[in-house]
């Protein structure tokens, strides 16, 4: 089995490599947490991408059922064809729906299998998919077959905390927190995003965008994505380096902030605490 | 082999189990971390922790486990041989206690070690004989011979001064000290009830439709009851004085509160809860509301939690006129009495850290007053209370 160590679009840390290939060589579950933005769902991506493999996605919704991704019965199409006197009727097999996990089961090279957003289902949720997750097999009431994995998949489950997940649950799994990247490891994600960026550009957008995390009291924090979202459109705009380090007291805000502040209570926060700032220093 | 660092984490509370400890024995079986401390600090964490809040304790437990390998020894001062044995004792295994016999014996490991200690001036690292560290002599730290023996370590192979589990990354996700917005509203989903209760409302149409489908085709009604959330809460919040500290805590757990219940009514009071409550925390002269009308209007049924730092002068709550607001004819400890009684499921949240709490002589009078109902601002305090709040009287 090939080790995952990251991919020319992503950068992965070594705990982070770590845990992955824990995963992999365990044929455990990795369940994924961090602040939003931090790469979590492109971590799924990546490792199909890294380790070449299908990957196989599966969103859940608040109203997602563990059910959903192992079969549906698909009773209405089965009335209807009833009805319609179609022969397909009389074998149940033929309204036997698989689902997400099922589909990963059959999958003739073990594909990787996501879990995204496990915390906006029902609380039972993760319950209801233990065995699954565990034996890797469930059972088919309608057609009384048991499906089994051909190959244990390797599953990589986020959450964004909304739900605490159950004790049980978290036994089976492995566990990796991504923390919110420092600064030289936010160079290495911006170098690996934007290759030709000119180093001094870089240089000053990372210093505001750290100055705004720091910012107390804010109510959404930038996050990776926001800060790529963000570089991109200074490019865009070509806005040069020494317009971001500016320090026109009419400007007390960045250009283009809409893509890091996106809240308006932070603009205004912001505005505050810079003008302050600026204050501060004009007077020492 | 690590059962020692395994029973030290389930001490520290970090709630790792058997199964934890078998996943973490079979990764290393399978050699997903090599001879790394720092992967295996990495892998360790992943196989045990399954929670950030319990990130930073785990961090504490593992330095403090594996300080016996990271400490830096002076290779000029001697060591002891007890200290070295004992290092070896718990790092070697049998397999590799043979293997020191092959090369003549404990003895004369420790003989060899101390000739080249006397030989060797100064620090040193790589190659084949000399202490330090990444050779390949048996002595030193993260050699790759069997019979190495390890003298610590000065710093982490990953060119970090710091080792990873020391710099404590993971301090304010630990439930027992900080409490963001995020925090608040993990502990107050607990309060959620989705409690099916009442007749059945709402027609369900899935189920309505597999049935009947199920029944070949003869119409078989379902019904659900409707979803609704039950917890009803009246929340009173301490504004001004001592708690100015503490109002942007109290702020975000407020924020947090608005949108988790549908029932959910906000007061503000000043240190103590008198004959009059507001609900407005600017207009407080002109939205008053009395506390006798508030008890009449919301039903037993309601729960209510107070949020106040609890620190004042005991006269506030023991005397009439006490209040520092207004006159008030009855002393606080009245007033509360009453609104426990009215409420029998309520609780008091104070920011105050838990660990201070015997010094000011009011919080103790308050805790009294409501039957020690009285929890710490900290996302384990707000589990508690919320415990508490869902129980019966």
């Amino acid at each position: 089995m090939r080790r995952f160590e990251g991919t020319d679009t992503y950068v992965a840390t070594q705990d982070l490599q770590v845990a992955v290939n824990a995963a992999i060589a365990l044929e455990r579950p990795l369940l994924v947490k961090g602040e939003p933005g931090t790469g979590k769902t492109i971590l799924a991506h990546e490792v199909a991408r890294g380790i070449a493999r299908e990957l196989i996605t599966w969103h859940i919704k608040s109203t997602t059922k563990a059910q959903q991704g192992l079969y549906e019965y698909d009773a209405v199409s089965r009335l209807r064809d009833g009805q319609l006197g179609d022969q397909r009727v009389h074998d149940i097999a033929n309204y036997i729906v698989p689902g997400k996990l099922w589909e990963a089961f059959e999958a003739a090279e073990a594909p990787v299998l996501l879990i995204d957003e496990i915390d906006k289902a029902d609380i039972e949720f993760p319950n209801d998919l233990l065995l699954e997750l565990d034996r890797m097999e469930f059972y088919v009431y309608e057609t009384r077959r048991t499906i089994q994995a051909r190959h244990r998949p390797i599953v990589i489950i986020t959450s964004n905390n909304e739900k605490e997940l159950p004790d049980a649950f978290l036994r089976r799994c492995f566990f990796h927190y991504i923390r919110f990247p420092d600064r030289e490891t936010m160079q290495r994600i911006i170098d690996v995003h934007f290759p030709d960026l000119k180093h001094e550009l870089v240089h000053e957008a990372l210093t505001i965008f750290y100055d705004i995390r720091q910012a107390p009291g804010l109510k959404k924090k930038p996050s990776t994505s926001e800060l790529l979202d963000w570089i991109k459109l200074l490019l865009v705009e070509d806005i040069s380096p020494e317009a971001l380090r500016t320090r026109d007291p009419a400007k007390l805000i960045p250009p283009l902030h809409g893509a890091l502040l996106k809240n308006e209570e932070d603009v205004h926060l912001f505005e505050r605490l810079a003008f302050l700032h600026r204050r501060e220093r004009g007077g020492s | 082999m690590f059962f020692s660092f395994f029973a030290e984490l389930r001490e520290a509370k970090v709630p790792v189990s058997l199964r934890e400890y078998l996943t973490l024995m079979e990764a290393m079986k399978k050699r997903v971390a090599s001879f790394d401390i720092e992967d295996f600090y990495f892998l360790a964490r992943t196989a045990l922790v399954k929670d950030e809040r319990h990130l930073d304790r785990f961090d504490r437990v593992f330095g403090h486990c594996f300080n016996g390998v990271e400490t830096p020894a002076d290779p000029q001062t001697a060591i002891p041989e007890e200290w070295l044995r004992k290092l070896a004792e718990r790092f070697l295994t049998e397999e590799e206690w043979r293997q020191i016999e092959a090369l003549g014996g404990w003895e004369k490991l420790i003989e060899t070690l101390r000739q080249r200690l006397a030989e060797q001036r100064s620090r040193h690292q790589g190659g084949g004989k000399w202490i330090g560290t990444a050779g390949t002599s048996p002595f030193g730290a993260y050699g790759y011979n069997p019979e190495g023996v390890r003298i610590g370590q000065q710093e982490g192979r990953n060119r970090s001064a710091v080792k990873v589990w020391d710099r404590r990354e993971f301090r304010n996700l630990d439930d027992t000290v900080e409490l963001g917005t995020r925090n608040i509203k993990l502990a107050l989903r607990r309060l959620r009830q989705f409690a099916r209760e009442g007749a059945a409302e709402e027609l369900d149409l899935r189920g309505t439709v597999k049935s009947t489908a199920h029944n070949a085709g003869w119409l078989d009604l379902k019904l659900v009851p409707e979803r609704h959330n039950a917890v009803k809460l009246l929340l009173f919040l301490d504004v001004g004085g001592s708690m100015e500290d503490h109002v942007r805590v109290c702020e975000e757990l407020f924020s947090a509160t608005r949108s988790e219940f549908k029932h959910l009514i906000h007061f503000y009071f000043h240190n103590c809860i008198y004959d009059w409550v507001w609900r407005d925390s600017r207009r407080r002269h002109v939205e008053q509301v009395p506390v006798i009308e508030l008890i009449r209007t919301y039903d037993r049924g309601y729960r209510i939690v107070l949020v106040g730092d609890a620190s004042m002068s005991p006269y506030e709550i023991d005397k009439e006129g006490g209040s520092v607001e207004r006159w008030n004819d009855e002393p606080g400890e009245v007033w509360l009495r009453r609104l426990f009684e009215a409420y029998p499921r309520a609780v008091w949240l104070n920011p105050v850290p838990e660990k201070y709490w015997t010094g000011t002589a009011s919080i103790g009078m308050i805790r009294r007053i409501s039957e020690d109902r009285m929890f710490p601002l900290t996302l384990d305090g707000l589990d508690r209370a919320m415990a508490r709040l869902k129980r019966r009287g």
